[in-house]
């Protein structure tokens, strides 16, 4: 499993960092966690725009994308 | 230090505040009425018109916003041609202006000069005088227009004047706002980055021109921040009617699509979802990536016209001389159920 923590950042940083995260890992699971709702919604696209299949955890404020392919 | 190195550089218009937020703000405070206001915020209308005499009435705007580009001409020429648009939106002639800007006094001085140039030489082409303005040091760089203009009291073009039968015409394409993001991220490719620029840029005094050669047109918005439905359904506010939308004509700009699927949506595009929610109604099969379109903040985006069925296609035949992407998206029908259709 990959751990990309996008917290506090606006997007499209969080996006980004989840391109980079699923070209350089042949991980299974990748966790991407992020603050705001919108990012996660962008996360999401982006890895299912990739063929991923998606997970959201609401975790207190914040929330946790799980990734897998 | 460069345009482009300026931290934490906003997206146009998306830099709006959550609609949602701004009317609980607003919320009990004071309507100022007089009866020589013709047009108050009370209708969500884009500028404010007060009747001087019978045969004069004046235009006042303001809009300022952060960096849509890296280019400092550019940027400047973007900002201008979206503050002065709330004029010719209204039926009006845009006179004067005054800058409004700020920025960090480690900006090197070409950039200020740049952004300065850009928003001047569009006022010139648009037949608008600067004689002023006011400027502020701030971290992030924000730059825009105070305009004035004229218009007969009884040309006013409102918001909200659609009427069943209506056609509606928007004159710029869709999706600006994504590639925005997608330019923020450094991932756009800058054939598609000189499009944006190209059709943010595009003043709206001529299409506004054209309009005015139509006395059936019965309502104009310009499309910014709020979104097509955003400012459609404040269109169909309180006119009787619902507007229905067919996505196979709905013009997007190239590249847009394909970057909301990926996720560079803007976080004011779920807002505005957020704020019009129960009022759009998407018909089954609409992509995801369409919707975001149609809720995605334009920073200088077209106008919206809502004209006459008879003069819908002379109307759109003059606007297709200089705004390509012109077309017929929609039409207005006596109102049902929800506010906005999306075919």
């Amino acid at each position: 499993m990959f751990e990309v923590d996008a917290r506090g950042l606006s997007c499209p940083e969080p996006v980004l960092l989840t391109q980079m995260a699923m070209k350089e890992n042949d991980d299974d699971i990748i966790k991407v966690y992020v603050s705001e709702p919108y990012c996660y919604k962008n996360v999401e696209k982006y890895a299912k725009s990739q063929g991923r299949k998606v997970e959201v955890k609401e975790i207190g404020s914040e929330f946790e994308v799980i990734i897998t392919k | 230090m460069k345009l482009k190195d300026v931290g934490g550089s906003g997206c146009g218009c998306a830099s709006k505040v959550d609609p949602v937020f701004l009317r609980k703000v607003l919320k009990g405070l004071p309507t100022f009425e007089s009866e020589n206001l013709i047009v108050g915020y009370d209708t969500a209308d884009d500028a404010a018109v007060y009747r001087i005499n019978d045969e004069l009435a004046m235009i006042q705007t303001v809009d300022v916003f952060p960096p849509v580009v890296d280019d400092a001409y550019e940027y400047g020429q973007v900002a201008a041609a979206n503050a002065m648009s709330d004029v010719w939106a209204m039926g009006g002639e845009a006179a004067t202006a005054l800058n409004i800007f700020m920025f960090p006094q480690e900006l090197d001085s070409d950039e200020v000069h740049g952004i300065l140039e850009g928003g001047y030489d569009k006022a010139k082409e648009a037949g608008v005088i600067i004689c002023g303005g006011h400027t502020i040091k701030d971290p992030i760089p924000k730059y825009g227009l105070c305009v004035s203009g004229f218009v007969h009291p009884d040309k006013v073009l409102k918001n909200n004047g659609v009427k069943p039968g209506d056609v509606l015409i928007l004159t710029k394409p869709l999706g600006v706002g994504i590639l925005n993001i997608a330019r923020k991220g450094g991932v756009l490719e800058e054939k598609l980055q000189k499009e944006a620029v190209k059709n943010m840029s595009l003043l709206n005094k001529h299409a506004a021109y054209v309009g005015r050669k139509f006395d059936t047109i019965h309502a104009c918005t310009d499309i910014t921040g709020f979104s097509l439905l955003g400012h459609s359904s404040e269109m169909q506010d309180g006119s009787g009617c619902s507007l229905h939308f067919d996505t196979k004509k709905i013009p997007v700009i190239e590249g847009a699509l394909r970057y909301a699927e990926m996720g560079f949506v803007p976080n004011l595009a779920y807002m505005n979802r957020g704020y019009l929610d129960g009022k759009i109604k998407f018909a089954n099969g609409i992509s995801e990536a369409m919707q975001d379109i149609m809720y995605d903040p334009q920073t200088s985006g077209g106008l919206l016209f809502a004209v006459s069925e008879k003069d819908s296609e002379s109307l759109l035949e003059l606007l297709g001389e200089k705004y390509e992407a012109a077309s017929i998206v929609g039409y207005a029908e006596a109102e049902s159920e929800y506010a906005v259709y999306v075919d």
